[in-house]
């Protein structure tokens, strides 16, 4: 660490633990229901599981992302945060518009769409807590001593991210109206603006880690936000397929979006390549393997298992189905949480100055997680494909054939527990590290 | 071999260049192809109402409409034509948890317009151009 205010990102990672813990048991409540095991469903339905579930999950990534750019802009900027002060004052006012959304959930004060169930009200505190923070960190950039690439492409993600939220704010008489304005934030969020804050952080990462050149790491993050917006951009249109929307999106959708892996291979590509060529001796070996990590598992859960029902022709058979979930929960645990996990891991040693990355836990963490993940993927998958065949295909009632699932959610139940165990194993050594400390400064010279 | 600059390029030029097909075709769609095939001339006072409360109660949190929502209750883009009007109106009247095969819906006891609104919505969504979703069942004996 080199800026004593790189210190409030210790904030925003202990409230992404938390929320993470939180977002887990809601998982599970889900996983339950669907085996048949709805006991909660008098205090907490499905819906309001469901809300939580998604929710806490942005949450807890925006926060790991706000945690990341506090450690990161004064870094690459040279220079302190221009007020730690007010970063305090964002992160209390996020976490408490964070808690009162979750709990409004549970009394149904919420706004039924997808991923955005945030109520107005609380939407324009959204609004005003990431224009805050927004200021902080585009102040402190442009006052700094350096603009560099990694800390524009990661500044320029964090504020059309902010951008898009808009339109999610917009009522619509018209569900299809509705539906194509969610999918600007949805979309154009996880296959857009956060891959360039992923490609940001991932830059930061990988300088810091291997040691090799800036201008070249930084040239090829270029490349790769570019393919990023070449094929996502018009890659929006995969969602449009079937919505109401025209026929001309068949077509545009599914070629651009089949461009999407494109990126996500890149960034593997990349690390990797930098890996090679970089030294060797970054004593951090926990942080490399996320860092590593995160870029292999994004390519195979938004890449492979994204392209695999990207085209309007397997969509139409899987759209809306548990085909979705399966690939929703790789791809934002390998793009965005194995990111958050990547910096943290980096970050948290050199806050702290307390070394905990050779600790055994550390590496339990890692594997557990991902090779639980992995199952829940799978068990999501065979769940999938046979909704596919037996609603879709056969055409058996929606119940009949969800009644012939439930071993697919033990299943899922089982790998989740393996999953949970390596987040608990993180979580537990994110907190031995302690309190961040000004004596873990090392000298800017 | 490619110059950080002509990188920058890339970038830079690719996202302008995309996102203003991007938005030309969204005004395309927003101002004349969604309203076309919505029937949005159809959207009375009774759907408006219908969505009103679809959106309240978040049926999107179990339900999927248009493929789009959660996967622990049945589909509803298509309801009223597989179900038809009356059992539908019995399900959002129903006093206790609904639970034909087991899984419980919320007991939501609509009133009597309530449930005329909602399904006003269903029918409106029911006559929406999906570009042929969902796909009729092609292993049906
Ligand atoms: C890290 C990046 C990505 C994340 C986090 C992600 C996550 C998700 C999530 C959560 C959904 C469900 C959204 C909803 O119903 O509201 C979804 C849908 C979808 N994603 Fe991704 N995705 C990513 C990248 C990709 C890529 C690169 C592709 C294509 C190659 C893709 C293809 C799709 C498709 C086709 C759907 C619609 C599924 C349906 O019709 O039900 N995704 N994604
Ligand atoms: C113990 C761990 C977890 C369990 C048991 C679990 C289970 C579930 C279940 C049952 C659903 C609902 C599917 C439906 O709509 O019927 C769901 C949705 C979802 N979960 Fe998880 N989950 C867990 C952890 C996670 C994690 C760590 C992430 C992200 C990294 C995540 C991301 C999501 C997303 C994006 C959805 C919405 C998917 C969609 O609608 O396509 N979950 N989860
Ligand atoms: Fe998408």
């Amino acid at each position: 660490m080199k800026y004593k205010s790189q210190k409030v990102a210790y904030m925003f990672f202990a409230l992404s633990m938390v929320l993470l813990l939180l977002q887990i048991v809601y998982g599970f409540i889900m996983a339950f229901a669907h085996a048949g095991y709805d006991g909660l469903h008098e205090i907490i339905a499905f819906n309001t599981a469901t809300a939580t579930h998604k929710n806490l999950l942005v949450v807890w990534l925006l926060s790991g992302f706000m945690g990341a750019a506090y450690y990161i802009i004064p870094e690459e900027a040279q220079r302190e945060l221009v007020s730690v002060k007010l970063a305090l004052i964002q992160f209390w006012s996020l976490a408490i518009v964070g808690v009162v959304a979750v709990a409004g959930f549970h009394v149904g004060w919420w706004e039924g769409r997808k991923f955005l169930e945030i109520p107005r009200a609380l939407d324009y505190l959204v609004v005003v807590n990431v224009l805050l923070f927004l200021g902080i960190i585009l102040v402190t950039l442009f006052k700094g001593k350096e603009k560099t690439t990694t800390a524009m492409v990661l500044a320029m993600g964090l504020f059309f991210a902010a951008l898009l939220y808009l339109p999610g704010m917009i009522w619509f008489d018209n569900q299809s109206m509705d539906s194509f304005f969610r999918w600007w934030v949805v979309h154009l969020w996880v296959e857009g603006v956060w891959e360039l804050i992923m490609g940001g952080i991932l830059a930061f990462l990988l300088i810091k880690l291997t040691g090799v050149d800036r201008e070249l790491i930084e040239k090829w993050l270029y490349v790769i936000v570019g393919l990023t917006f070449l094929s996502g951009i018009l890659g929006t249109g995969h969602h449009y397929y079937y919505i109401g929307a025209p026929k001309y999106w068949l077509m545009i959708g599914g070629i651009f979006s089949a461009l999407e892996p494109l990126a996500f291979l890149g960034m593997a590509l990349f690390a990797f390549a930098m890996y090679r060529k970089g030294e060797k001796n970054h004593p951090n070996k926990i942080a490399l393997y996320w860092t590593l990590g995160t870029a292999i598992m994004s390519f195979a859960g938004a890449g492979l298992l994204g392209i695999a029902h990207t085209i309007p022709q397997v969509n139409m058979w899987t759209h809306g189905t548990l085909i979705t979930a399966m690939h929703g929960h790789l791809a934002f645990w390998g793009a965005y949480a194995m990111i958050v996990f990547s910096i943290i891991s980096y970050s948290m040693p050199l806050m702290t100055g307390r070394k905990l990355y050779d600790k055994p836990g550390a590496h339990y963490a890692f594997w557990l997680s991902n090779i639980g993940m992995i199952g829940m993927t799978t068990a999501f998958a065979a769940a999938g494909v046979a909704q596919v065949y037996l609603e879709r295909k056969v055409g058996l009632d929606f119940m009949v054939s969800q009644n012939a699932l439930h071993v697919h959610f033990w299943v899922l139940i089982g790998a989740a527990t393996l999953f949970t165990i390596g987040i608990l194993y993180y979580v537990v050594n994110f907190f031995k590290h302690g309190m961040p400390t000004d004596e873990a400064l090392i000298d800017n010279k | 071999m490619l110059s950080k600059n002509q990188a920058r390029l890339f970038f830079l030029g690719g996202t302008v260049v995309f996102f203003l097909i991007f938005l030309a075709l969204s005004v395309n769609t927003v101002s004349s192809g969604i309203p076309k095939k919505t029937h949005s001339e159809n959207i009375t006072e009774a759907v408006v109402g219908g969505k009103v409360l679809f959106d309240e109660n978040n049926c999107m949190g179990c339900h999927t409409i248009f493929g789009e929502g959660a996967y622990y209750a049945p589909e509803l883009t298509k309801v009223i034509d597989r179900r038809g009007e009356a059992f539908v109106k019995g399900v959002l009247s129903s006093k206790q948890s609904w639970a034909l095969h087991g899984r419980k819906m919320v007991a939501y006891d609509f009133s009597e317009k309530e449930v005329n609104d909602l399904v006003a919505f269903f029918k409106w969504v029911n006559e929406v151009d999906l570009n042929g979703f969902p796909p009729e069942p092609d292993l049906k004996k």
